[in-house]
């Protein structure tokens, strides 16, 4: 079988006496889309944080494509092809959409050690840039400033900046909060469409989008994994219903 | 209709022909003190340029950029004292020892943030000071009298008052050129995507720290040459160029005049130091009626003169 795309063994966090992360342990298959659902403070964020670098790890190591990462600062991981979104939206909202998506690209076409040119007529930026913003449907948006966006429409840029990296997997923290449901609808078929093309890890609140996209779930609660498994598994397991599923009456 | 004269760009260009016809106003009036003054001011202008491009676009809050001002300086002096008069090693020299200066301030003080960062570098601006004044062979604190100003192999006489005002200028329209290249470039887009939220900049795989120290050390070496041209246009340096007050004027220009716009520190520069001026001739207090104003403009005038400058267009533009 062919070794997982990401992998994580025994990975800790500590926040003074509060154990935010308690030696998880998964892996996801290249191709699949992996959630992790649990109720808040379970430690999804921080684990997020700790994949992608922001935080450093007390123990426990990070495999990404078969290279030891563990150690590795955030910019090095995103070369790699490990992007992020965030959970609270992060852009530059002083720059267009364009920009925003622009620099995205930028930070993967080598060093951007120029001075010269002008950037906002490089086609090689830009046109990729643009083909991102047409992927999740913010096209007519491109010349807007960022702060002029909607809150919707700020989760969908921030994917847009993931994929613009071209990056071979994504770390997506709650892309649908806060959306409407038309908004969370369509996150939802570009997800999908997401799918076959990229590895996906997924913290997400909204549970029928979950069920809806998951191959594997992994449920966390005070940082350690409860349950791991198919979507099905996870609906019928006892001890994931009395933690977190019963509160929520899922439909089945 | 939306023209192509709006105020903002009015205004801009009656600068630009203001400072370059200035001297032939001098030369119909005699007025000999406005070009001294305005030699002093775009020279001042150049320094805020430089800064405008760390604390305007990079958002690097840097509380010790006259210390450039004087190694620059010091750098033309020293080495004139020494019997060294060729502008071609006296600016050059004065360029790479503040851009040296720069990158080892930069390399410790940009891994901090926000108030550490704005302490720190106020800390090295002021030992640079103390450093300066204690050099007895250089004059120490009464500082260093330049008898004979950079020589550029009869290329250009610096003693010549209108030659050496053209210079100035047109090292300060150079320099305006330089930081429009850089900050529209991809390297600009680094630095000003940093200014604007640095984690994301990482998160998207942006080294940060070495596109900031690269950019404090460009913006360093353009403070130096503006010390150059201070040391030869005084004739004389001191410590006193580099005291801290002095990066405070400077930080008052950027702001004054419109922090992260290519023109704001020429305008700030400008209304800064001819306010100074008219208003030290009217009372002996003139900083009493200099700070309200400077507070006024902080409070309402986001963006500063050329903030102002910019709203006006937008109403203009949609009436």
């Amino acid at each position: 079988m062919a070794e997982a795309l990401l992998q994580i063994g025994g990975l800790s966090k500590r926040f003074g006496g509060i154990i935010a992360s308690d030696a998880i342990t998964l892996e996801v298959p290249r191709g699949e889309l992996h959630a992790i659902i649990g109720p808040n403070g379970a430690g999804k964020t921080t684990l997020i944080a700790q994949l992608s670098g922001q935080l450093t790890s007390d123990a426990g190591r990070v495999r990404f494509a078969g290279e030891d990462i563990t150690e590795l600062p955030m910019y090095q991981r995103s070369i790699l092809g490990l992007a992020r979104s965030f959970q609270i939206t992060s852009l530059f909202l002083e720059f267009t959409a364009l920009d925003n998506v622009a620099l995205a690209v930028q930070s993967h076409a080598g060093h951007s050690f120029r001075f010269w040119r002008n950037a906002r007529y490089e086609r090689e930026l830009i046109e990729p840039a643009r083909a991102a913003l047409r992927r999740v449907g913010l096209e007519a948006r491109a010349d807007w400033c960022a702060s002029a966006l909607s809150h919707g429409e700020h989760r969908q840029l921030e994917l847009a900046m993931a994929l613009a990296s071209s990056p071979r997997m994504l770390l997506l923290d709650e892309p649908m909060a806060g959306m409407g449901p038309e908004e969370s609808a369509r996150m939802v078929k570009l997800l999908r469409e997401l799918k076959g093309e990229l590895t996906i890890l997924l913290i997400e609140h909204d549970m029928e989008a979950v069920f809806a996209l998951a191959d594997r779930i992994t449920v966390l609660v005070y940082g350690r994994v409860i349950a791991s498994g198919r979507p099905e598994e996870i609906r019928a397991n006892q001890q994931v219903r009395d933690a977190y599923l019963g509160e929520q009456e899922v439909a089945a | 209709m939306k023209g192509v004269l709006t105020p903002r760009r009015v205004v801009t260009a009656a600068f630009v022909i203001g400072l370059a016809l200035l001297p032939l106003y001098v030369s119909l009036t005699g007025d000999r003190f406005a070009l001294t003054l305005f030699t002093r001011i775009i020279i001042l202008a150049l320094a805020a340029v430089s800064l405008n491009l760390i604390l305007g676009y990079g958002g690097m809050m840097s509380f010790g950029h006259a210390a450039y001002l004087g190694i620059g300086g010091y750098a033309v002096g020293i080495l004139a004292h020494e019997g060294i008069g060729s502008g071609f090693i006296q600016w050059p020299v004065a360029l790479a020892t503040s851009g040296l200066f720069a990158l080892v301030i930069g390399a410790l003080s940009l891994r901090t943030r926000g108030v550490y960062f704005i302490m720190i570098t106020l800390a090295f601006a002021q030992m640079a000071y103390y450093i300066v004044a204690g050099l007895a062979r250089y004059g120490g604190d009464d500082g260093l009298t330049i008898y004979k100003r950079s020589e550029f192999a009869g290329l250009i006489n610096l003693s010549n008052k209108t030659q050496f005002y053209y210079l100035c200028l047109a090292l300060l329209f150079a320099m305006l050129y330089l930081v429009w290249r850089i900050v529209n470039s991809r390297f600009g887009m680094v630095i000003q995507g940093a200014r604007l939220n640095d984690t994301r900049m990482r998160a998207i795989g942006f080294p940060t720290y070495r596109y900031k120290l690269t950019c404090f050390v460009i913006a360093g070496m353009m403070g130096g040459l503006a010390g150059a041209l201070i040391a030869n246009h005084t004739d004389f340096v001191s410590p006193a160029m580099m005291f801290w007050t002095r990066s405070g004027d400077l930080i008052v220009m950027v702001v004054l005049g419109g922090m992260g716009s290519l023109f704001g520190p020429v305008f700030g520069a400008v209304a800064l130091l001819v306010l100074e001026e008219v208003l030290s001739g009217v009372t002996e207090y003139w900083q009493i009626i200099l700070g309200p104003l400077l507070l006024l403009v902080v409070l309402f005038a986001r963006g500063g003169i050329d903030g102002l400058l910019r709203s006006l267009d937008a109403r203009l533009g949609r009436g």
